[in-house]
């Protein structure tokens, strides 16, 4: 890890719902091979401020920069579109609600991005589907329909969806809020896996303890902005706000 | 009164026949072209600039608020007016097609729009745009969800294929006028054209649920 460039980088995000200013002026970067989680109360703007790494959120001010290429930049709009296609390719993102497309069986949820997008030949994206599925524990899935698996299954195949196109960084909406409590470290365990192989990730989260186990960094947002952040240790045995400190208590006590 | 005598049918059977033969024709054409013109018009609604968006759907909106035959009418006899001359069989074929793809049209719009965005996001967030998309992910989808209320429009269709026995293609309702203005016998040969549908319909439900069926299956 050599090169000292941030993998991703934010200066003052900025974003408003109506009059509703749900960004304000947020900085931050990633490291190469960093995992940073984002933890903070309902309605803090996580799921915003993520969604405005890949440019699903269109920033009203500030920047994002993806290993030195900015993401939000001016362009017309077919060029635009053209760069942002590049760039989310690069970025994978995992949703709380899967979101695997119904009408295609696991393996083609995950060769129809590198095929149609890359224009990969069947077979070797389907050897790649093989690859990816064995990394995150269902090889033996690759030819059923999404309808016939467990939720903390179809969110394995959602990450092994995302890791085909081989991103310099993947992305966690709450990637285990909407599963049930016995599937939650299936999920858990494939994404410490990506930690293991140094994997660039940011991970919004409610779940304080897999947080401090995986991420390097942990940032807590309150309405809109970045109120504390530092080591899994200092953020939560230390925390030095007392926005922080409330939000931790209410948590922990439930 | 005359007794009924079903005996005198088969010797009129090459004239039937070939009227059930042109039924099957126009509607198999008119169904695949409405479909695909259906989710033609469907994109344009959707996603079409406003140029192209709204006279689509004033078409749209004066096909469904006319009765097929009247558009039948104006692309036979009409049209020739302005100069252009399409022979009977194909005005048939394209009123029918026009006439279903509007209806099949606004299914699928609905279809599409009622998709998860969640479905576009994740596809986005691959590399996607808004084309594939819709090309890949929300269209294919949109299809499989409507294929009960297409296939219903289906069965409209090969009923409403007789309307253009008015501009005089030879189909099975016109093939038994012909035969019932030589033979005198309305009851035998109507009632047979009625058996003869009520046989299509058959083979299209059987058809519907096999595609219902396989789609079930994949879900
Ligand atoms: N599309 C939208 N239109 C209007 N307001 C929105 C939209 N998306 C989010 N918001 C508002 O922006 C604020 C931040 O939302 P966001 O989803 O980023 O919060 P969050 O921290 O992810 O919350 P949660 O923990 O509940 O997921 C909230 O007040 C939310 O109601
Ligand atoms: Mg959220």
């Amino acid at each position: 890890m050599n090169d000292i460039r941030p993998m991703i980088e934010v200066r003052g995000a900025q974003k408003f719902f109506g009059p509703l200013e749900v960004l304000k002026g947020i900085d931050f970067s990633v490291a190469r091979g960093q995992i940073v989680a984002v933890i903070g109360p309902s309605g803090s703007g996580k799921s915003t401020l993520l969604r405005s790494l890949n440019h699903l959120e269109t920033l009203d001010g500030g920047e994002v920069w993806l290993d030195g290429v900015k993401v939000n930049q001016t362009l017309g709009r077919r060029a635009f579109e053209r760069h942002i296609n590049g760039v989310r390719q690069q970025m994978g993102m995992v949703f709380q609600h899967f979101n695997l497309f119904p009408h295609l069986s696991v393996s083609e949820n995950i060769t129809i991005a590198p095929i149609r997008l890359k224009g990969m030949a069947r077979a070797e994206a389907r050897a790649l589907a093989l690859k990816m599925l064995d990394k995150v524990g269902l090889a033996d899935k690759i030819d059923a329909v999404p309808a016939r698996l467990s939720g903390g299954q179809k969110q394995r195949v959602a990450i092994a969806r995302a890791l085909a196109m081989q991103p310099k960084v993947m992305l966690f909406d709450e990637a285990t809020s909407a599963l049930d409590p016995e599937l939650v470290d299936e999920v858990n365990l494939v994404m410490k896996q990506l930690a293991g192989e140094h994997m660039t990730m940011v991970i919004v989260t409610h779940e304080m303890r897999f947080a401090a186990e995986v991420a390097d960094r942990v940032i807590f947002m309150a309405d809109g902005a970045v109120v504390e952040e530092g080591s899994p240790a200092e953020l939560f045995r230390n925390p030095k706000q007392e926005r922080t400190r409330s939000f931790l208590k209410k948590f922990l006590n439930g | 009164m005359q007794g009924l005598d079903f005996s005198i049918v088969p010797e009129y059977w090459p004239l039937i026949g070939k009227g059930l033969w042109w039924t099957v024709v126009i509607s198999a054409t008119s169904a695949v072209l409405s479909v695909v013109a259906g989710i033609g018009f469907a994109l344009l609604v959707l996603y079409a600039p406003p140029v192209l968006r709204y006279p689509v759907r004033a078409f749209m909106w004066l096909f469904m608020g006319t009765p097929l035959l009247l558009q039948l009418f104006l692309i036979y006899f009409g049209l020739v007016q302005v100069g252009i001359d399409i022979p009977a069989l194909w005005s048939g074929i394209i009123g029918l097609s026009l006439h279903f793809a509007v209806y099949n049209a606004d299914i699928f719009r609905a279809g599409i729009a009622s998709l998860d965005k969640g479905q576009t996001e994740a596809a986005r967030s691959l590399g996607f745009g808004a084309w594939r998309t819709r090309v890949y992910i929300l269209v294919p989808q949109a299809l499989r969800n409507t294929v009960p209320a297409i296939g219903n429009m289906m069965i409209a269709l090969l009923k409403e294929s007789s309307i253009v026995s008015m501009i005089g293609i030879a189909e099975l309702v016109h093939s038994a006028q012909l035969v019932i203005s030589e033979t005198y016998r309305p009851f035998e040969f109507y009632l047979t054209a009625a058996a003869l549908y009520y046989v299509l319909n058959l083979v299209l439900e059987a058809i519907l649920r096999g595609i219902e069926r396989k789609v079930e299956l994949s879900r």
